[in-house]
């Protein structure tokens, strides 16, 4: 125990945390987009698995062919927004119920990122192109203010957008689909458009992170969705338990980044305690489901019949009891 | 003016819970009727006003507003032409956004959703005296959730929405049915007084013999799928309830206790 902790070195995760808080802001748009489909549209959006990576390869190969780092990003926010096409087609359209729409493009584009990368990865060339997300720990600063700066913009545009007339309607759509048909919205076009929204969120983050580690993988968005939820629900338990009732939505907004920047955190924080990096998801699994759970449970706790019964057999003895004294 | 024309709906067709809940259906209202519609439970109601609004294809017959046939449109589509009240009161509103939101959302109805903001100061003011009629104490809480109100605060918001753009025909199905006897008498009195300042053309169906006498021009029983009584005029001024009951137990040939139709 003793060898274990003195093994830990304070330095090391000194020097790991602003690669963390890198690692947040990208991941934030991430959750930026899961935070589109997943809260305002309510719907459980799995192609982003897909997108994430999509997002990656589409990045790297640009850059491989020549393309300027910058340049790529818009191609992989285009894709992004072609993958969430599909979903929302396979789900308007075809009538394919939400969560399958999503695995289906999830796993076709699997197939279709293995073949946009020719294998399962591919380096960005560092010869040629200097990316401007950088994870070179002398440039990490000026990564860092311009992911936030990114993150800046795309939440302003997110305000923007959802305060439109177009994203009322959508964020209609999520809440009331038949009030909103009765009104006279669209609400399978609005679908697809919070379905492209958010998976162009999260392509793009894809391709920013593929810059910022140097290569895309296959992989890299396997268990994305998990992530993205778990960088939403920290955010608002943080955010209720900070602002409270006079939370507005820019602030949901940022404090889904700030929960994505917590997640980087202590996903350092755990390496950095020697946990091996493979057993991450498994952990990344369980804080969703205890925090998805909890607000589930606390209303159980007040409304169960288990509960009432418990508590009437209580009452009951009790009186039973005072009847006894009385006697 | 709105025609129905021989209209039919069946659900589940060829299974065994096929139901037959519209069968050769035909109202025609003309500019400014209002018409109550009443009849037992499952006696396809709520099925004809679905039916206008488009919730679902008809499998045959017509439905033109002023003279166009809209029964091909789809219900997002036909929109324009119709506003709608339903019975639960969290049907006709997004809970989760503000009163000002909402009415937004229904001032677009029949419009583009462009990329100009939803919500305009200017608008906010005309909600302000729209809500002022209502005397609700809305018109302070604009930008207060709409899932923060009680039922009755939630069907008059939907009634205004309904009826803000000046629908074609306006459709009511047992809208004050979910509210407390005092609250319904409130969102009636407001919807009278609505339908009468727009000249409506207005289908409201009721479970209450008396509200359906009461209110309107016209009145339309409907049993098993069909019009069992249309009655409009001096004959429907003159109109009791026990003349209804009677007139109910004839076409059910049976007796209305031990159903939902109340004499309240
Ligand atoms: N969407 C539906 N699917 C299947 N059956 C339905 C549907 N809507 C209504 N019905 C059936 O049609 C009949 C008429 O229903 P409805 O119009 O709702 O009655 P009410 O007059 O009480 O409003 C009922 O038997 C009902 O079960
Ligand atoms: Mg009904």
């Amino acid at each position: 125990m003793a060898a274990y902790f003195s093994s830990l070195n304070p330095i090391a995760l000194w020097n790991a945390a602003p690669g963390g808080i890198a690692q947040g802001l990208i991941w934030g748009i991430m959750a930026l987009g899961v935070y589109t489909t997943f809260r305002v549209l309510n719907f459980a959006d799995m192609t982003v698995d897909g997108s994430f990576s999509l997002g990656g390869a589409v990045a790297v190969m640009l850059m491989l062919n020549g393309f300027n780092p910058s340049i790529v990003l818009f191609a992989s926010l285009g894709a992004g927004l072609l993958a969430g096409l599909i979903t929302g087609i396979l789900h308007t359209k075809l009538g394919i119920p939400d969560i399958l729409a999503g695995i289906l493009t999830q796993i076709s584009l699997y197939s279709i990122n293995l073949n946009i990368m020719g294998k399962a990865n591919q380096a960005v060339p560092i010869n040629s192109v200097r990316v401007f997300f950088t994870s070179n720990i002398r440039y990490l600063g000026q990564t860092l203010a311009l992911t936030l700066v990114v993150d800046v913009i795309i939440v302003s545009i997110i305000y923007w957008f959802l305060g439109t007339e177009l994203g009322s309607s959508i964020r209609a759509t999520g809440i009331n689909p038949d009030m909103s048909r009765a009104q006279g919205i669209d609400t399978n076009k609005m679908k697809i458009l919070a379905l492209m929204l958010g998976n162009g969120l999260v392509a793009l983050s894809g391709g920013i992170l593929s810059e910022y580690q140097g290569f895309a993988d296959v992989k890299m968005g396997q268990g994305s969705i998990v992530i993205g939820l778990a960088a939403v629900i920290i955010g608002e338990v943080l955010a209720e338990a900070l602002v409270g009732k006079r939370l507005n939505f820019v602030m949901r907004l940022s404090f889904t980044i700030i929960g994505a920047i917590i997640y980087y955190m202590v996903y350092v924080f755990v390496l950095w305690l020697k946990f091996p990096a493979d057993d991450m998801k498994l952990l990344t699994a369980i804080v969703v489901a205890a925090f998805l759970a909890v607000p589930y449970l606390k209303e159980k706790r007040v409304n169960s019949f288990s509960g009432l019964q418990k508590r009437n057999a209580r009452l009951q003895a009790e009186s039973l009891n005072n009847d006894k004294e009385a006697e | 003016m709105l025609e129905i024309r021989n209209i039919c709906k069946t659900f589940n067709a060829g299974t065994i819970n096929e139901k037959v809940a519209l069968s050769n259906v035909s109202i025609t209202l003309n500019d400014g009727d209002f018409c109550t519609v009443i009849g037992g439970n499952g006696a396809g109601k709520s099925t004809i006003m679905n039916a206008v609004a488009g919730v679902w294809p008809i499998d045959s017959g017509m439905i033109l507003v002023d003279g166009t046939d809209v029964s091909g449109l789809s219900e997002y589509q036909r929109a324009p032409f119709f506003g709608r009240v339903f019975q639960d009161p969290r049907t006709g509103t997004a809970g989760d956004m503000q009163i000002d939101e909402n009415l937004a959302l229904a001032a677009r109805r029949g419009q583009r959703r462009t990329l100009r903001w939803g919500v305009t100061r200017k608008e906010q003011e005309k909600y302000k005296e729209y809500l002022k009629t209502l005397d609700l104490g809305l018109e302070d809480r604009l930008t207060a959730k709409v899932g923060l109100l009680s039922g009755g605060q939630r069907q008059a918001l939907t009634l205004i929405m309904a009826t803000m753009k000046k629908p074609k025909v306006l459709l009511l199905d047992e809208h004050t049915a979910a509210l407390d006897p005092k609250t319904a008498s409130k969102v009636l009195a407001a919807t009278d007084r609505i339908v009468e300042e727009n000249r409506l053309t207005t289908l409201m169906v009721t479970h209450n013999m008396r509200d359906a006498i009461q209110h309107g021009n016209r009145l339309i029983m409907m049993n098993e799928g069909k019009v069992a009584l249309d009655i409009s005029g001096e004959a429907k001024k003159k109109l009791t309830v026990e003349d209804l009951l009677h007139k109910f137990e004839e076409v059910t040939g049976g007796s209305f206790a031990n159903d939902r139709m109340l004499l309240s």
